[in-house]
């Protein structure tokens, strides 16, 4: 019993991606069990230890963790990186859930029939480059600072960054007319 | 300026409906201003008060707020009722989030074409029934309480309400297995500031029907 967070789930991004994004941000280690086939899923089933038999689930502080949200919320509020009070609570979550959406537009890319990718692709184009990605560079061009709310650190940074560097890697160039989040991506790699 | 929480949205359920719900059950009256035209859309839209160009937005307490899960979690936290620590906080959230993916396969229903309809309604009474109901069932089955989570009324007990009721209007004998889930639907639907909301004339909305289901499509070209 290690006493580090233990995730489950496939070998690759997912829904799991991001936690694994805020977890490494907060410094913390965790451990990793894949499920590889149909079969190591059916078994987390049929063991009760996924509530609603689905993954991502985490296991951390004697719970058994799903719902990426749940998880994400979790984690952020354990390790100070949900701002100060409640409405520093709201604006990040506002600007994450934003996320969550672009992210789940990229994330469904690779699954999208051949017939269908291009349309998808100048969809998530325009989504994140007028939807998106200009309410983030107003936010920090408006008050100036490093990070998105209250002068600090916090999971709508590692969040938005996450999300910043799948755009790219769909699109190289995708952050050309938005200098301010070039910085916070060059920001926060410093972290 | 009333001072009381503004909802802009369509005069339906959709994604305000959980909003209205959770305000509703915490006592906090609040106005409404519906869209009803692609015209009202866009001006809401062009007047910059929509952050990522969405709804649902509910001005409150100086903010407009957007995205769903954003204003449920600071209408919850503001009154009382996301538990008293975190831990119970995480339980609230894993619950919540499961009946919102139900709410969510029953809010599409009536968008489907016709064709798939008759499947995805299948679908949904095969995951309350074996997926989530057992679930909400079970918890109240184990510590034997009144509401799901810190024997205190919260967030995911609301949640649970509308996914019940919203449940029992695709097919009405859907807690025939939950003995446990009855009650509580008794119970919960009983407590006063709930009970108003399921009289009529009350800001609660009717299950959506064919002609809204034209206007949204209309507003938001879908």
């Amino acid at each position: 019993m290690s006493g580090k967070p233990k995730l489950h789930y496939f070998n690759g991004r997912g829904r799991m991606e991001s936690i694994r994004w805020l977890l490494a941000a907060a410094g913390v280690e965790f451990e990793e069990c894949f499920l590889e086939t149909k079969d190591d899923l059916t078994k987390l089933q049929k063991d009760g230890s996924l509530l609603f038999q689905q993954v991502p689930m985490v296991e951390m502080d004697g719970m058994k963790m799903v719902q990426t949200r749940a998880i994400l919320s979790y984690i952020a509020a354990k390790y100070n990186l949900y701002g100060k009070d409640l409405k520093e609570r709201a604006l990040i979550d506002m600007y994450v859930e934003a996320v969550i959406d672009l992210n789940e537009l990229l994330m469904t890319h690779t699954f999208q029939p051949a017939d269908k990718k291009e349309q998808h692709f100048a969809t998530i184009v325009d989504k994140a480059t007028n939807r998106y990605f200009p309410v983030y560079e107003k936010v920090l061009k408006d008050h100036g600072q490093d990070f998105l709310v209250g002068n600090r650190l916090s999971r709508a940074d590692v969040q938005l960054l996450e999300t910043l560097l799948m755009a790219e890697e769909c699109k190289p160039d995708i952050l050309v007319k938005f200098p301010l989040l070039q910085v916070i991506e060059w920001t926060l790699n410093g972290q | 300026m009333s001072g009381k929480p503004k909802l802009h949205y369509t005069n339906g359920r959709g994604k305000m409906e959980s909003i209205r719900w959770l305000l509703a059950a915490a006592g906090v009256e609040f106005e409404e201003e519906f869209i009803e035209t692609k015209e009202d859309l866009e001006k809401l839209r062009n007047d910059g008060v929509l952050m990522f160009q969405q709804v649902p937005m509910v001005e409150i307490d100086g903010m407009k707020m957007v995205q769903t899960r954003a204003i449920l979690s600071y209408i919850a936290a503001k009154y009382n009722l996301y538990g008293k620590d975190l831990k119970e906080r995480a339980w609230i959230d894993m619950y919540v989030e499961g009946t919102t993916d139900l709410m969510g396969m029953m809010m599409y229903l009536p968008f489907q074409p016709a064709d798939t309809k008759e499947k995805n309604l299948a679908l949904i009474i095969e995951r309350a029934t074996t997926r989530y109901f057992p679930v909400y069932e079970k918890a109240l089955k184990d510590h034997g309480h009144d509401y799901l989570v810190g024997n205190k009324l919260s967030w995911a007990d609301i949640h649970l309400l509308e996914a019940i009721l919203m449940a029992e209007e695709c097919k009405p004998d859907i807690l025939s297995a939950f003995p446990l889930l009855q009650a509580f639907k008794g119970r919960t639907s009983n407590i006063p500031t709930i009970k108003k909301f399921l009289q009529p004339g009350s800001q609660r909305k009717p299950p959506t029907d064919e002609k809204f289901v034209a206007i949204v499509r209309k507003i938001f070209n879908i």
